[in-house]
């Protein structure tokens, strides 16, 4: 297989509406997201940037999946950094699935080439931000805060 | 989160030989994982089990074949228990972020 990928499923004791809700809200984004927040039209088709806290675009794209509370899918590139860049476009799935009193999230981030850097890099950021998000969810805070 | 299953799924060498491979290339079906290893594919698929138990490992179908994926989820979800801080300044902000979406009427 040609692909780099990386998956993360965690289980989080959240309503799938309210999950949906902290992918898709800019408020709930930052506090969980390390600063950085989602600007974006939500519907398929539409443009979707995820953008630091002084404005700057990290990550840019398209939205080709929205079925909420269910899917969410992402055409998404790197902006700030060049050899992230230059490797091109990645596909993020999220997913959502009501299990018991839980939602079991499976966040899938692809690329059509093999040992992307891109990929390894959101090996190291999806952990942190999905960690916090499950801890905010559960428990009101968050476990890692944004660099000041 | 069954803490447990995850330690006694990762007390084993050759599951986490498997988890390794997978951390390298991951994505692979259960014949790219047994090439090479001098477990039976009946053992690599045993331990397979153990690790998709644990979440450890997750499933995707590609056409006919199955692929598996290392999920860091469980073992990061340990290590936040001990690495993880408490301010309650935050805890407060958050609660009032919380009460004023669950508040308003949807957009």
């Amino acid at each position: 297989m040609a692909d780099s990928s990386f998956i993360y499923v965690t289980y989080i004791r959240t309503t799938p509406d309210q999950l949906w809700r902290a992918l898709t809200t800019p408020e709930f984004m930052s506090q969980y997201w390390l600063g950085a927040t989602a600007d974006a039209d939500w519907r398929v088709g539409g443009s979707w940037k995820l953008v630091f806290t002084d404005g700057r675009v990290a990550d840019q794209g398209e939205i080709v999946e929205f079925q909420p509370p269910q899917r969410l899918a992402i055409k998404w590139r790197n902006e700030w950094n060049p050899e992230f860049k230059a490797e091109g476009w990645s596909h993020c799935l999220m997913e959502l699935e009501p299990k018991d009193e839980t939602v079991k999230l499976t966040v899938t981030h692809t690329m059509e080439r093999e040992n992307a850097k891109f990929i390894g890099a959101v090996g190291g950021g999806w952990p942190q931000i999905l960690s916090n998000l499950k801890s905010l969810l559960e428990t009101g805070q968050v476990i890692l805060k944004p660099k000041a | 989160m069954n803490d447990d299953a995850v330690f006694k799924a990762l007390a084993d060498a050759s599951r986490r030989q498997l988890l390794d491979r997978l951390h390298d290339r991951n994505g692979q079906t259960l014949s790219e994982l047994c090439e090479g290893l001098e477990m039976s594919r009946q053992a690599v698929t045993k331990h397979l089990t153990v690790l998709e138990e644990a979440n450890l490992v997750a499933t995707r179908r590609d056409g006919r074949e199955k692929l598996h994926f290392l999920n860091p989820a469980p073992i990061q979800q340990i290590a936040d228990r001990w690495m993880g801080k408490f301010d309650p300044g935050r805890l407060q902000a958050l609660a009032n972020l919380k009460r004023a979406l669950e508040g308003d009427p949807d957009p």
